[in-house]
């Protein structure tokens, strides 16, 4: 009998280490796995493969003599069922950091295979996959490893933005704390492809068990991937930070202020160096692309984006988690047919996607599917693709005053529009939710958001109109 | 006890050393002190007000010690999706414990969430949060 339980961080929070230190004394071994992504049945204990949760530590004994309830295999879960997973394909099968399993499940493959055609054709394969960057921008990786690797200059860097500060998304503290190693060896490949010899993980400090598993995988793995070397840095509380020009600065010791863009870090990035910067999925989906191909890669997803996503199901849902499908599938699908709605059992009134600079979307909208262009029709983001649940309680003037205040408290203040914009905002929304001059303001909000929109310098300022417009005008009785 | 000269010495040969150097000293003395950014400065070759600038601009250094234990509450979207508000009543009626906002810890199907040291915490509702305020 082999029992497995998660060690990621959703798991330790709602209890997993008081459930395992009960099976061990039980008298029976305990394997730390990676977590299934179910997050709703955390901690999620599975048997040989049938799962049992949520289970607390005192239903440990109805389990071990056969009493207990079980959801049968985990496996055949629809929640599972349904999914496509490549990124994600070990995800509650294996040892984070147990190189044993992770070379039983190919592992390393797509760096020898990288090794072996050489870094031009590597360029080529991540190209011909069509990979786009997950970290919400949705630029063709292929094209900024080419940029990089064609560029002057002995000293290039690889820098992976593991700054996840959207709220509803978890994706990337998933492959941290589940499957350090997968990481690690996109950035090697990466390095390998366009010269680069040293690797940054920027994590940021609000996940501590990420860097704890990242900083010991790392050891684990330095003469799998020599002379390439990782290294991990801990952000320091910086909303902005994940925005890669602040980043950068970040990782040099300065303040995390934005750069203005050009020059593009590809060119002029690190310590002014040559620099790839990808978010934490983009760099996890190469070794997949390697191994399997760039074509095999490509014949997932719709339109111009290619492959799958890892999307992050949160808020007010009854099956939160983890949800790795091709592009394609809809906001009604995710929110019904797998989130199987609100967790208070009350009507969806919205979803937010993407972000705190992500649009808000009424179900009339549930149609849409989900991929780059027809979210940016609509005037709504994919980001890092977190989709947060609210129920008919919320109340969406404080939703968009939170907006602005959120990019209040986090702008750097390098630019005007954004960090005089969101307090002025804040105010005038404060005038609004007082009944003052409603319509008036109104006028001035959306005046003030066309202002941030195309006056800011990077995505913080410039799109928190986002959820600011989109409450105004898909909720208009909410701030009347 | 470590000192920041001991600190500075362990990431000399670090590029931008400056950031792991003030997480480590916060962490020994749980803030970062004018002598202590004083003395950084010094070594690393900048002005002060090129270290007090970096020290202010992020949320998680504190240039003051804080004597009472910190719970960070998520307050972001979907915490509050899941109920975080409902809870501030009661983290406004004591003082004990300060607790401050945060901005996501990615347990975000399960908030609320919370954060003390390392430590996280899922599925706070009234009589969790309770009786995690007064344990702390």
């Amino acid at each position: 009998m082999t029992v497995r339980i998660s060690d990621d961080a959703v798991a330790i929070a709602c209890g997993a280490d008081e459930v395992a230190a009960a099976f061990i004394a039980a008298g029976v071994a305990v394997e730390r796995v990676s977590s299934w992504g179910m997050q709703w049945l955390e901690p999620l204990v599975d048997i040989d493969g049938v799962g049992y949760g949520p289970v607390s530590a005192d239903q440990v004994a109805d389990i071990l003599n056969g009493t207990a309830p079980s959801l049968g295999r985990i496996a055949d879960h629809p929640f599972i069922a349904n999914q496509t997973r490549l990124t994600f394909s070990r995800a509650g099968k294996t040892r984070p950091l147990s190189l044993d399993d992770y070379y039983a499940s190919e592992g390393w493959l797509g760096l020898a295979k990288a090794r072996e055609m050489g870094a031009q054709a590597t360029i080529n394969t991540v190209m011909a996959s069509g990979l786009r960057g997950r970290g919400g921008a949705g630029f063709p990786a292929g094209i900024k490893w080419q940029t990089v690797a064609r560029a002057d200059g002995e000293q290039k860097y690889i820098v992976c933005n593991a700054d996840e500060g959207d709220s509803a998304t978890f994706a990337d503290r998933m492959v941290m704390e589940g499957d350090p190693f997968m990481l690690i060896e996109g950035m090697a490949i990466a390095g390998f492809a366009v010269g680069a010899n040293k690797g940054y993980v920027y994590i940021r400090s609000e996940y501590p068990h990420a860097i704890a598993k990242m900083e010991a995988a790392i050891k684990l793995a330095a003469h799998l991937i020599a002379p390439f070397v990782v290294e991990v840095r801990v952000g320091a509380g910086a909303y902005v930070c994940g925005e890669e020009t602040s980043l950068l600065n970040s990782l040099e010791g300065k303040r995390g202020e934005v750069r203005a863009k050009p020059p593009l870090p590809a060119l002029e990035g690190l310590f002014g160096k040559p620099t790839i910067v990808n978010n934490v999925l983009t760099l996890a989906a190469v070794p997949w692309i390697l191994t399997h191909g760039g074509d095999a890669y490509a014949a997932f997803g719709a339109g111009r984006s290619k492959g799958t996503m890892p999307i992050q199901i949160a808020g007010n849902v009854k099956h939160g988690g983890l949800f790795e499908v091709a592009f394609g599938i809809t906001l009604g699908e995710l929110v019904n047919d797998i989130g199987g709605g609100t967790a208070s059992g009350r009507p969806a009134r919205c979803v937010q996607v993407g972000g705190p600079l992500g649009a808000y979307i009424p179900p009339a909208q549930f149609h849409l599917p989900l991929d780059y262009e027809a979210f940016a029709a609509a005037d709504a983001l994919v980001g890092h693709a977190g989709i947060t649940v609210f129920d008919d309680t919320v109340d969406m003037a404080q939703m968009a005053r939170f907006a602005l205040e959120f990019c209040a408290v986090e702008s750097c203040g390098k630019c005007t529009p954004c960090r005089l914009g969101s307090t002025r905002g804040v105010e005038t929304m404060d005038q609004i939710i007082a009944g003052k001059n409603v319509e008036a303001n109104l006028a001035l909000i959306a005046d003030l958001s066309e202002t941030m929109k195309f006056g800011s310098l990077c995505a913080l300022g410039g799109f928190t109109p986002y959820p600011v417009m989109s409450a105004i005008k898909h909720f208009p009785e909410d701030f009347r | 006890m470590t000192s920041i000269a001991d600190i500075l010495a362990e990431h000399k040969d670090k590029e931008g050393p400056l950031l792991p150097i003030l997480h480590d000293v916060q962490k020994a003395f749980g803030h970062v002190s004018e002598d202590a950014m004083r003395e950084i400065a010094q070594t690393l070759n900048l002005t002060r007000a090129e270290v007090y600038g970096v020290v202010s601009f992020y949320h998680d250094f504190r240039k003051e010690a804080e004597a009472r234990p910190v719970l960070k509450l998520c307050r972001a979207e979907a915490c509050k999706a899941r109920g975080v508000e409902a809870l501030m009543p009661i983290a406004d009626t004591q003082s004990r414990v300060k607790v401050e906002a945060i901005y996501c810890l990615g347990l975000c199907a399960v908030g609320p969430s919370a954060m003390a040291g390392d430590k996280v915490y899922a599925r706070l509702d009234d009589a969790k949060f309770k009786s995690l305020l007064e344990a702390m």
